[in-house]
């Protein structure tokens, strides 16, 4: 696994409406089957199965079996790593330039 | 049963070899990622097991029930530090290592019999960023984060 194709299954795996909703579904409740995901899904249990398995290719799924029963945990490492590339990296500056200029602002002689 | 169960799944290049040592007992190395704090044990079934931070305060403590290097790690494990945290009791947690190609799959479970538990929120916000660290660490020498809660998102 090449490190850029993690990162493009991650990202297309988060650009669908479908797909956040079940993130946010684990994420209110994890560790779910199939049934209930469908159940607060507006389509087939086709797709539902289909979306799954996209979020588990890249690694935001992480599927445990109970008996006969496949359980659904959100694994959010990989959003752990976007936020360290892409937020972190972006906003240290500008904090850093906004918490200058509150001090500029509050210093008593101005 | 009602029970709080949070999985880990992250896959690192390194080998499974590497990867247990740094979870286990190359304390210096655990250190860099763990943000200072470090593990103690023997890492064996019925040893006792502890984390412990930079100034000695033992956070969590409990006992190995199972250890198979470089593979599979079951750790009964309770806070220690925070009362409301250390009443809900004993948690267990799960650490697999299993080669995948070039890399190796870290699934970490972790569970309390209790729902909903203040101790498992309390962890599932460290452990993204400790593996996040730990991944890091292993295949590029350093780590992303020296602070867990840097700076400048605190306010």
């Amino acid at each position: 696994m090449a490190e850029r194709q993690d990162t493009d299954l991650l990202f297309k795996a988060l650009a669908d409406p479908s797909r956040r909703r079940l993130l946010d579904l684990l994420h209110a409740h994890d560790g779910r089957t199939l049934n209930e995901l469908c159940e607060h899904m507006d389509m087939t249990r086709q797709g539902v199965t289909q979306h799954l398995a996209l979020l588990e290719a890249a690694n935001l799924v992480a599927t445990v079996w109970r008996g006969r029963e496949k359980l659904h945990f959100l694994n959010p490492v990989p959003l752990q790593e976007i936020y360290e590339r892409w937020i972190a990296k972006f906003e240290k500056p500008r904090l850093k330039a906004l918490s200058k200029l509150k001090r500029r602002l509050e210093k008593p002689d101005g | 049963m009602a029970r709080s169960t949070f999985i880990y799944v992250t896959y690192i290049r390194t080998t499974p070899e590497k990867l247990w040592s740094a979870l286990t007992e190359d304390v210096e190395f655990m250190k860099q990622y763990w943000f200072g704090v470090h593990c103690e044990s023997q890492w064996k079934a019925g040893s006792s097991w502890k984390i412990v931070a930079g100034d000695g305060q033992i956070l969590d403590a409990g006992e190995i029930v199972e250890a198979d290097p470089p593979r599979r790690l079951v750790i009964r494990w309770q806070h220690q530090k925070r009362p409301e945290l250390k009443e809900e009791g004993e948690s267990r947690c799960t650490i697999e290592l299993e080669p995948s190609g070039t890399a190796v799959k870290l699934s970490i479970t972790h569970t309390i019999e209790r729902e909903p538990s203040k101790f498992i929120e309390a962890v599932s916000g460290g452990w993204p960023k400790i593996i996040s660290n730990l991944k890091s660490l292993l295949e590029t020498g350093s780590t992303v984060l020296q602070d867990p809660y840097p700076a400048g998102n605190q306010r």
